[in-house]
């Protein structure tokens, strides 16, 4: 265990920065981007995600072991995801044949 | 003043102890990672099959409420990690108070949530078969994953509190101090986690375009 105290300033940043990128998830479901809209949020979602990570559960300070097993689930979650979505790629509208 | 605390038997010492506990914490959240992450596998192919029903169910979602439960759990997540940083400084009527905020937090989250369900099971926007509001009888797929995925997540905020309160009464004992805050550090990397995966489902079931 590191004995590392993030300062407090660091904490109230990150909440700050945490509430504006809800504000803005928010804005930007009000406007049509199209297909964009999925992407931005997404993105947004994961770099509040990271900031918690990193922060808030102590990732950046911590031992790095605990980094490694975090990235070693959200690997398989990356996996199953892209195989998936090759699925729904490539699949073929036709109707059933059973 | 020192926070007496004996590491068990069969660590080395204190420090010793917290490494492994929060290697374990670490690893039980990775299964919670997987867990939720199948939802939303099946939640992105349901999504690209048929978009509109997706679109057409989020618009009985109030995004107001949703907001408000996603502030209250960003600020939740604040305030568990200054009771870490509170307790760590040693200003433990600050750590304690820090507790209490976040355990309110959660059962606020629990209350909106409470009357977002209720509300919709009166109007009959239910799961799968049991979907019995007017207009398109596919709905029901929407609001499958509604349930099932805010359901999955509300257990999870039911636990959390459970673990908040356990801590608030240790703290309130003194339990905590400058040199032992694993209990405070463990509840909160899952109550984090949790914060984490309302992050994602706020815009995927309240903001759908």
């Amino acid at each position: 265990m590191s004995d590392h105290i993030v300062p407090f300033k660091t904490y109230f940043n990150v909440i700050l920065v945490l509430i504006a990128l809800t504000v803005v998830t928010v804005l930007v479901s009000l406007v049509d981007f199209g297909v964009f809209n999925l992407i931005i949020s997404m993105g947004i979602a994961t770099f509040k995600a990271a900031l918690v990570l990193m922060y808030f559960m102590h990732l950046k300070y911590d031992d790095k072991s605990y980094l490694v097993i975090f990235l070693v689930g959200v690997f398989f979650l990356a996996i199953i995801f892209l195989f998936s979505s090759f699925d729904i790629i490539t699949r073929v509208v036709e109707k059933s044949v059973l | 003043m020192n926070v007496k605390h004996h590491a068990a038997h069969h660590f080395r010492d204190a420090s010793h102890e917290a490494s492994a506990s929060k290697l374990g914490l670490w690893i039980f959240l990775c299964t919670e990672i997987l867990m939720f992450g199948g939802l939303f596998v099946a939640y992105a192919i349901y999504h690209n099959q048929y978009p509109e029903i997706f679109l057409a169910g989020s618009k009985f979602l109030d995004w107001k409420l949703g907001s408000l439960n996603t502030l209250v759990l960003l600020l939740s997540s604040f305030t568990m990690a200054l009771s870490i940083y509170y307790a760590q400084k040693e200003k433990l009527t600050y750590s304690t108070m820090c507790l209490w905020i976040t355990f309110l937090c959660g059962v606020i989250f629990m209350v909106v949530k409470y009357f977002e369900y209720s509300h919709k099971i009166h109007d009959g926007l239910l799961p799968g078969e049991l979907f019995s509001h007017a207009g398109s009888e596919n709905l029901g797929l929407y609001f499958s994953f509604y349930f099932s995925m805010t359901g999955l997540h509300g257990s999870h905020v039911l636990a959390g509190l459970a673990l908040i309160f356990w801590l608030i009464i240790r703290s309130h004992k003194k339990h905590f101090g400058p040199g032992y805050v694993l209990p405070l550090e463990c509840v909160g990397l899952f109550w984090h986690l949790v914060d984490l995966i309302w992050i994602y489902l706020f815009p995927l079931l309240y903001l759908v375009e």
